[in-house]
């Protein structure tokens, strides 16, 4: 006889899962029970959101499968933002919550909430467990969702009585999850991957567009094999940043409303865009009509439902991208130079490089360059969201992928702590950082005490301007810098951070940026670095809400 | 933008009206007409959707249908030889005398059957497409309908070409 509790433990196990996040409360006591004696690591954060980060964090860095545990109502709402992060990029994880018991179940019972129903939206699927019998399947078929076709989250929500239920229970011998409502297509299309060749050889001025897809399926190694087999131009989505070497040649950055000039011009010049993994999301794609407007698109996706969402594709090809560029790659025959295209490119990427200005004030790109060049490419950056996640996808040169972290599409205030310290028990041998707003860090700044109980070795480092920092840009570029409640008051890091245990340095000038981030980096445990930066410096270049990505203003040669 | 008569097979299981019908409205899509019941194959429903929009945002709902794990399959039947059908039951005033003499007239004429008599009432019951059943209301009218309850739509292709599983 097992109880459900100990179904799901091991269940985990069986997933593969060594580590969870989570935090109890009633009507998750008997799963907590089972916890108490099992070998699975249980790291107890301090607000359920950062659980949800966490777990979403060591999937991006792992590409396996993370999981957070929350109680019933309030633990299970409070994952909810978590799961929207997940589910806005395509993130693998498995969401379990505590129910109240199925007598109870739509009475308004104390801690109730209707999590499947709140959650509808924003899981990739989701499961009300009602009977103990069930628990195995539903785990079972809960990872294979979550980590097969377009990732994405998955919720498994358990009443107290199917958890503390005992029943006969033996794991048969695995079988595959079969779903007749669930067949990704993982292989492209014969016909399309031809078609989508004869277009790349047609065309002469073409550029490939790389998103958070390819990252998802393990495919850049393959990317810039293609990239480097026809010498074509590439760009990458904010997600797709460490697909390619950021010092490759035919690396032009990332593109959209913060990317290079030469990536933004280049996209608007092209003759054929080649989208791999990447979904023209508004942020990427500007003003729509103009967005590639003299180009026939080659679209690369795992979900169908991507493919002319936004824009006409000219050839689709649905598939895992990995095994799509595999197939393209044997079937790559011919040779084609694009000699013209690549000079008028190297132009733009030498009179366009991003440039801020360099003087005595200590400002936040210097912070990340010195960081990048001390780090050589190793570690993991995940960042909070606003000018701190812009700078460092500017201004960190990434090399591998799953190195970079960073919450795109939801746009979470606060991801970044959370979801650094689901990255280190990924890659426990890597230094992480999160780069932080002294808003965003804000948001999460409970879990220094998570850090610090379970020495977890996380460095934050705080771009501490005293403002909320990207929407204060939006309103002194377009709002007469009216700065309506943008302006937070002077917080005093490093002694939050010794208040909960952590060490940490304050830094006010340029000569102590290269040795505090040293001093962080040689820190066995976690630490704080508070880098009190230019107040108002911004994000540049960057594209007004609603132009054409080639109308950027800012950071052009004076 | 024109009606669409969506045919989508989906598992027999609970939530599964909510998980399709809040993607409608997450989309912003309305749904014209609904209807709901189990089909030919054991464990599955079918539900028919009837939803105004152009080709391209009905066929990302479709998309997005298809995304749905309890979603089989999903079919676009507007463009197709089909038939379709809805059933309303309609409670008219019908005094004896000759208002009931002429609804009863009427209902012989759409082919409608009589499934209640009342004192003063009776209650109608009419299958046919919308527009018939529209028509048959509207006439109605003026004897004074006191309630009307209609199904949503239900539609099969004509033929022998059957919608199945398997996406």
């Amino acid at each position: 006889m097992k109880t459900g509790a100990k179904i799901l433990v091991e269940g985990l196990q069986r997933e593969g899962v060594e580590t969870i996040f989570g935090y109890p409360g009633g009507v998750v006591l008997p799963i907590y029970d089972e916890l108490y004696d099992s070998s699975l690591r249980h790291i107890l954060v301090r607000h359920e959101q950062a659980a949800a980060h966490a777990a979403d964090g060591f999937a991006r860095a792992s590409g396996r499968v993370g999981v957070c545990l929350a109680t019933s109502g309030p633990g299970a709402c409070n994952l909810v933002t978590g799961i929207a992060t997940a589910y806005m990029d395509s993130v693998p994880i498995v969401a379990i919550t505590g129910q109240v018991p199925t007598s109870l179940l739509g009475n308004d019972a104390f801690q109730e909430s209707d999590i499947t129903g709140i959650t509808l939206p924003i899981t990739k699927h989701n499961y009300l467990v009602k009977r103990t019998e069930d628990l195995g399947r539903v785990l079972k078929e809960a990872f294979y969702i979550a980590g097969t076709g377009r990732k994405g989250p998955v919720l498994v929500d358990i009443p107290k009585d199917v958890s503390m239920r005992s029943i006969e229970y033996e794991h048969t011998a695995s079988e595959p999850v079969t779903l007749r409502g669930y067949q990704p297509t993982l292989r492209g299309h014969a016909k399309q991957i031809d078609k989508a060749l004869e277009m790349i050889f047609e065309a002469e001025q073409p550029v490939i567009y790389a998103g958070g897809g390819i990252i998802a399926s393990d495919a850049s190694e393959e990317l810039v094999r293609l990239a480097e087999a026809l010498a074509i131009p590439v760009t990458t989505t904010l997600m797709g940043l460490g697909t390619i070497p950021c010092d490759h040649p035919l690396n032009l950055g990332m593109l959209g409303m913060h990317g290079t000039r030469s990536a933004n011009y280049a996209v608007t010049e092209s003759d054929l865009l080649i989208a791999i993994g990447a979904r023209f999301d508004d942020r990427v794609t500007g003003k729509l009509d103009s967005f590639a407007s003299h180009a026939r698109i080659i679209h690369i996706d795992i979900d169908p439902a991507e493919i002319g969402k936004n824009k006409k594709v000219d050839v689709p090809i649905v598939g895992d991208v990995r095994s799509v560029l595999q197939d393209m790659l044997a079937k790559l025959q011919k040779k084609k130079s694009y000699d013209r295209w690549l000079t008028r490119i190297r132009g733009w990427k030498e009179k366009h490089p991003l440039r801020y200005v360099s003087d005595n004030c200590l400002r936040p790109q210097y912070v990340i360059e010195e960081l990048s060049s001390l780090l050589k490419g190793e570690g993991i950056i995940v960042s909070e969201v606003g000018q701190n996640q812009m700078w460092t996808a500017q201004y960190f040169c990434f090399r591998k992928p799953r190195t970079w972290i960073t919450s795109g599409g939801l746009g979470t205030m606060g991801y970044g702590f959370p979801a650094a310290m689901g990255a280190h028990f990924a890659c426990p041998d890597q230094v992480v950082f999160d780069i932080a707003g002294d808003g965003s860090f804000q948001m999460n700044i409970q879990e220094l005490s998570t850090v610090a109980s379970n020495k977890i070795p996380v460095k934050v480092a705080v771009l501490n301007n005293r403002f909320l920092g990207m929407v204060r840009q939006w309103q002194e570029l377009f709002h007469n810098r009216r700065y309506s409640f943008t302006e937070l008051p002077p917080v005093d890091f490093v002694k939050v951070a010794n208040a909960y245990g952590v060490d940490g340095i304050k830094v006010e000038s340029c000569d102590e940026v290269v040795p505090a981030l040293k001093a962080a980096i040689e820190t066995d445990g976690p630490f704080v670095l508070d880098f009190r930066v230019e107040r108002e410096e911004n994000v540049f270049p960057m594209v007004p809400a609603g132009a054409a990505i080639n109308e950027m203003i800012g950071g052009k040669q004076e | 933008m024109k009606p669409h008569t969506l045919s989508v097979l989906v598992e027999n299981k609970a939530g599964v009206l909510s998980r399709v019908t809040g993607l409608f409205s997450r989309r912003g899509y309305n749904i014209e007409s609904l209807a709901v019941g189990i089909c030919e194959e054991p464990g599955m429903s079918r539900i028919t959707i009837v939803c105004i929009g152009d080709d391209a945002g009905i066929e990302q709902v479709m998309k997005q249908l298809n995304k749905l794990i309890d979603v089989i399959k999903v079919s676009d039947l507007t463009d197709n030889e089909r038939v379709e059908r809805e059933l309303a039951l309609i409670k008219v005033t019908a005094e004896p005398g000759t208002s009931r003499a002429e609804v009863m007239q009427l209902a012989t004429i759409f082919r409608a059957q009589i499934i209640d008599v009342a004192a003063k009432t009776i209650i109608l019951s009419i299958t046919g497409d919308t527009e018939k059943i529209d028509a048959f209301e509207k006439l109605l009218r003026q004897y004074g309908v006191k309630e009307l309850v209609r199904t949503g739509r239900i539609a099969m292709l004509r033929g022998s070409k059957v919608l199945k599983g398997g996406k």
